[in-house]
């Protein structure tokens, strides 16, 4: 029988959660690295063995650490995350200019087509890359060093790079999107990379269809149909059918479309998973009910998914790595909330129940089906 | 000629260390804090960036260095440690700042 495995980083430390392909019971495991910020928590595709940590901390910094046991045991690797050459500067909230400085790894991305490569989105937005397992990162500083990287300003939370796709069978295509620059795209491994936000619209900007700017939260895509790719933006949800040439929005009959993970079921490429909170102000969902919208249909047509879910007096948010599913016949959807429970679900999202309530608040969420 | 100065760790690091309590590090240059924090992370890889800044070696904000009850964290990290702590007399403190309210 096959397994799973979920993996969540909290504001508090790490947990593995495991059961088998039926997901009705759970072993909780953790906290790992205790009283840590986990800001990512991310197992690999090509050695489901192999995870990756991102451990934070305000007093001690950035710890990257890495288990090749499943989460059973843990060691440090590298944690130099030094820009390549003379950083520059970017904007600052009141405008004036900063220099890019080091400060956290939000998200990591093992490699789909190498075991020993993996990816480190960081604030200040920048990408690097290791090809020894986490040992030693280097910068691919083409993205940096993009002619618009002066333009680049942080979102609330930070001038971060959050997100980073891989083309299924092109290792050198990734996608990669910042808060708040956009999205960018290279097909030479990193070398270049050209900002893809045509078709985007935000209200927050002078500019509302800049060529960089825009706070984008998360992307998704799958992996039969690479070319096409979900966003949700700060506000609209949004959808590209040319690898990310263009955008339309297809936020649809959503009750707000602001929000920040969105998701793409394991079998149905156009079958499509996001959270909608009230507002840029109000991070919490509509009317105190926390529902998940799943649209069949590749946008605009969306239902709410409750079944449960709190339906009164629920006020938590579900940040941007928080929301993942599995790769089961039956394809199971998984999110965590700032309130602490990991809820989940094995029919596609039809019906959910809380795997745990009562974590710290939390950051990210992944999981590994087990053969 | 080296000199086996001891050190205090704060809790997050000790556990990162996987060490207990105090510990101690020899040191064969002058004892300064650069040298103790250089000597401390041959011995524990694991810390390296933790205390200082891997890009500038500099002390994290919101790290302190306290010996014989004073605070040294804004002395320059090559001045010269007390005797106290160079003799092994006294540790030398690595503290998290007091954050939070």
């Amino acid at each position: 029988m096959s397994g799973t495995r979920v993996l969540v980083g909290t504001r508090k430390g790490a947990f593995v959660l495991t059961s088998d392909e039926r997901r009705t019971e759970w072993t909780v495991d953790g906290p790992h690295f205790p009283g840590w910020e986990i800001y990512h928590l991310k197992g690999s595709a090509v050695n489901p063995d192999r995870l990756y940590a991102s451990q934070t901390s305000g007093w001690f910094g950035q710890v990257i650490q890495r288990s090749d046991d499943g989460g059973t045991s843990w060691e440090t690797v590298g944690n130099d995350f030094t820009y390549d050459g003379v950083p520059g500067e970017h904007q600052w909230y009141d405008g004036s200019l900063r220099p890019w400085a080091f400060t956290r790894v939000w998200h990591l991305k093992p490699s789909l087509h190498d075991a020993e490569t993996v990816y480190a989105g960081v604030e200040d937005a920048a990408l690097f890359k290791s090809t020894d397992g986490g040992a030693q990162w280097a910068e691919l500083s083409g993205l940096r060093q993009h002619d618009t990287g002066p333009q680049w300003q942080p979102g609330a939370g930070g001038m971060c790079l959050h997100t980073i796709l891989e083309h299924p069978s092109d290792a050198d295509r990734l996608y990669v999107a910042i808060s708040a620059a956009g999205v960018f795209r290279t097909s030479d491994g990193g070398q270049t990379w050209q900002p893809i936000n045509k078709g985007l619209r935000s209200g927050e900007i002078p500019d509302e269809d800049s060529e960089v700017g825009h706070c984008v939260h998360r992307i998704d895509m799958h992996p039969d149909h690479p070319d096409v790719l979900y966003m949700q933006k700060h506000w609209d949800v949004m959808r590209s059918q040319d690898g990310g040439d263009t955008w339309q929005e297809v936020s649809g009959n959503l009750p707000s479309d602001f929000g920040f993970p969105i998701t793409v079921h394991a079998h149905e490429p156009e079958t499509v998973y996001v959270v909608p909170i009230t507002s840029d102000s109000l991070h919490f969902p509509p009317d105190g009910k926390l529902r998940v919208y799943r649209s069949r249909t590749g946008g605009h047509e969306w239902e709410a998914l409750t079944t449960g879910l709190p339906q009164q007096d629920c006020y938590v948010n579900v940040l941007r790595d928080a929301m993942a599913v599995d790769q089961h016949e039956s394809c199971g959807v998984y999110f965590g909330t700032t309130g602490g429970q990991v809820y989940a679900s094995n029919d596609s999202g039809d019906s959910w129940e809380p795997i745990v309530r009562d974590l710290p608040s939390v950051l990210s969420v992944d999981v590994q089906t087990l053969r | 000629m080296s000199e086996s100065v001891r050190v205090v760790l704060p809790a997050h690091l000790r556990a990162m260390a996987k060490v207990q309590g105090e510990i101690r590090v020899d040191v064969r240059d002058e004892v300064t804090q650069r040298s103790v924090l250089d000597a401390l992370e041959a011995e524990f890889p694991m810390l390296l960036g933790t205390i200082r800044d891997r890009a500038t070696a500099k002390r994290r904000a919101f790290v302190r260095f306290f010996a014989c009850e004073e605070d040294l964290s804004h002395e320059e990290p090559d001045a010269p440690l007390p005797d106290r702590v160079v003799h092994g007399e006294e540790p030398f403190i690595v503290i998290g700042a007091m954050a939070g309210g």
